[in-house]
């Protein structure tokens, strides 16, 4: 986080000094990009990159819902992505300016086109899973030997959380991220749209949440590099780049990622652009920018997520093309499940149960 | 009446009605629409070139239900005197911290007392935001206050503040003390150290002293303090988001929940509205007491 602040504050000093230059602005996630891409960007294309960073869906939807947003590249999850383009919020892309769309991995594609039917309004960035960081050490001492981290009962059973618990655990603030485990963890359909379903994990979590010391989305990346949490329930490559930082500050912390061997949520990470972008040739550019071969292989060796461009394959690090917990196995593949997103009415029944959940009311 | 008078009397009107009444009336509308999935996410919208008809059928559409869902559920309600609860102990706490702090300036030697002003105003150089972050390095598991109280020995295992209610208190006192400390400091400046002497003369200690002459003349400032702190942390958002843990239930932070994560626009004006309303009654008393005190002066 430090890093991104202080190169978007370069940017935009950089910015202001050439205010006659064009600019694209892009909207992102926290953590989620290679900054020298953005240098090579404005080299090749001589447009400035305004680079704004984000930490939940719920952040950018509601900016895309307000409008006039002023971002010309934005990156939602794809379920959130189908309701914005419900609602208006984007363009459809102009195929003929995206030259390398044919890199794109077609197993990825086919998955995303339930939110984005056809893919006309989007191209991916980057996928993953959504499972469990572990401190292995910490771990280890707590539970035993025998810790069970590759499994969602190492989380969900109140018998291991309460142990935990004294070397701290956080999750996901996001209702969306933890129910469908949760469901996955009693056996039932994690893409269960009905709240008499939904419902079943209420006791299963309020068990757990006094436990559970922080429910956040990006925090748990520090936390778990620093040593201060042993658990954090988070997205795959949030969990490898806190076990990068563990490694680089050489403070004896180890962190592992496991999919749970139950399920776990995939999830899609989409390139879009706002139906009101100031910019949009410019943020084609940068699409199609972010879909050369070499560009996408870039960003996945930095951020360790995987990507849908099948074309960057061959330029990824051994460590990330060959690492199970980035690109899983064939075998782990068919226990990724995907979710669609609920409608008003269940949404603020999932809601109101998460809060329920995590304050007590 | 002439226009110079006018001008000056209608200026602090223009300003209420430009940044508060307008937006209220925008957030009370909002409050009134329905959620849709839509740009802007609510229904219906004001469709000017309709003209009256259009308001009409505008104005028809808007009703009261989000108030009574807000009535239906514990939630709100509990959220409302969760924020009131935490807001009056910060401030109690804060008055308890800051007083002292005030006293001992106004007692300093002249030539220090800007000095000692500078260093509490000095903090607002820095950005709330990375004041507030600070506080996580500090009071976190492995923060500097732990690991200070381990190498003395004092504590064994380290003390859990960091995401608890214990830290929201400190991060609300650390961040609106110098609202408390310049209102008391400015009342406390102000005394005429006579009274003091002639209270001493008359037989008084000097804790007596304080008690009958010098903390009853310090009241106003006492009190312009509180509110300046109550007022802000009642609606207080980043706080409890930061520093909290998942079972600090603030109202700012109901509000967000639902803006953020239930994008219903119209129950959250809702919520506006209403915290809107019970911060009133603190504002308006806040109002009468200036009046008299001004009445007082003259």
């Amino acid at each position: 986080m430090k890093k991104t602040l202080i190169s978007v504050a370069a940017l935009v000093a950089v910015g202001a000094f050439a205010a006659n230059a064009e600019e694209v602005h892009v909207y992102n996630w926290s953590d989620y990009i290679d900054e020298e891409l953005l240098t090579k960007f404005k080299d090749e294309t001589g447009i400035d990159v305004v680079y704004d960073v984000f930490d939940s869906n719920e952040i950018l939807e509601t900016k895309m819902l307000a409008g006039g947003s002023g971002y010309d590249v934005v990156v939602p999850t794809g379920g959130f992505l189908q309701r914005q383009i419900q609602a208006g919020a984007f363009q459809k892309l102009d195929k003929s300016q995206l030259s390398n769309l044919g890199n794109m991995w077609d197993v990825i594609s086919d998955r995303v086109s339930k939110y984005d039917p056809g893919n006309e309004y989007s191209v991916n960035y980057m996928w993953g899973t959504t499972g469990i960081g572990v401190n292995i050490n910490k771990v280890k001492e707590v539970l035993g030997e025998d810790a069970p981290v590759n499994s969602l009962a190492l989380i969900f059973d109140p018998a291991n959380m309460e142990k935990l618990a004294s070397c701290g655990v956080h999750m996901l603030d996001a209702p969306t991220e933890i129910i469908p485990a949760a469901l996955t963890y009693l056996g039932e359909n994690p893409d269960a749209q009905d709240l008499e379903t939904i419902e079943k994990v209420e006791p299963v979590l309020t068990a757990i949440a006094p436990y559970v010391q922080k429910f956040h989305s990006s925090e748990y990346i520090n936390a778990l590099a620093n040593g201060d949490i042993c658990v954090a329930f988070g997205w795959s490559g949030d969990v490898l780049q806190a076990r990068d930082r563990a490694a680089e500050a050489n403070n004896g912390v180890e962190i592992e990622y496991h999919i749970p061997k139950e399920g776990a949520l995939m999830w899609f990470d989409q390139l879009a652009i706002p139906a009101d972008a100031p910019n949009p040739s410019a943020a084609l550019k940068f699409i199609n920018f972010m879909m050369d071969a070499q560009n996408a292989a870039a960003a996945s060796n930095y951020v360790y997520y995987a990507n849908g461009n099948k074309a960057s394959q061959e330029f990824l690090n051994e460590d990330v093309i060959g690492d199970n917990a980035i690109y899983p196995d064939a075998e782990t593949t068919a226990h990724l499940y995907t979710t669609t997103p609920y409608d008003p009415k269940v949404n603020r029944g999932v809601t109101r149960l998460w809060t329920k959940i995590k304050s007590g009311t | 009446m002439n226009l110079r008078r006018l001008f000056l009397i209608l200026t602090p009107y223009a300003w209420l009605l430009l940044f508060f009444l307008i937006p209220f009336v925008i957030v009370l509308k909002i409050a009134l629409s329905d959620y849709a999935i839509s740009i802007p996410p609510y229904t219906p919208t004001l469709d000017l070139s309709a003209g009256w008809e259009g308001l009409k059928s505008f104005l028809s559409e808007l009703d009261g239900e989000n108030f009574s869902f807000l009535a239906s559920d514990a939630l709100y309600y509990t959220a409302y005197l969760s924020s009131l609860k935490i807001a009056l102990i910060s401030t109690v706490l804060t008055l308890l911290v800051g007083y002292p702090i005030a006293y001992g300036m106004a007692q300093a030697p002249e030539e220090w007392r800007p000095t000692l002003m500078m260093l509490v105003i000095l903090p607002f150089w820095t950005s709330f935001l990375i004041r507030v972050y600070s506080w996580i390095g500090i009071l976190a598991n492995e923060g500097f206050l732990n690991q200070f109280l381990m190498w003395t020995g004092i504590i064994s295992e380290p003390l859990a503040i960091m995401n608890t209610q214990r830290a929201v208190y400190v991060g609300i006192v650390y961040s609106y003390l110098p609202f408390m400390i310049l209102p008391i400091y400015a009342a406390l400046e102000k005394l005429d150290g006579s009274l003091i002497e002639a209270a001493e003369d008359l037989g008084c200690s000097k804790a007596s002293a304080f008690w009958l002459v010098t903390f009853p003349l310090s009241i106003p400032g006492v009190i312009a303090g509180c509110f300046l702190v109550f007022i802000p942390a009642l609606g207080e958002f980043v706080i409890p988001s930061l520093l909290g843990g998942s079972d600090t239930l603030m109202i700012g932070k109901v509000l967000y929940e639902e803006f953020f994560s239930n994008r219903d626009w119209p129950v959250a004006s809702a919520v506006a509205v209403v915290l809107l309303l019970i911060l009133i009654v603190p504002i308006v008393l806040f109002q009468r007491n200036e009046q008299k005190q001004r009445e007082a002066n003259q």
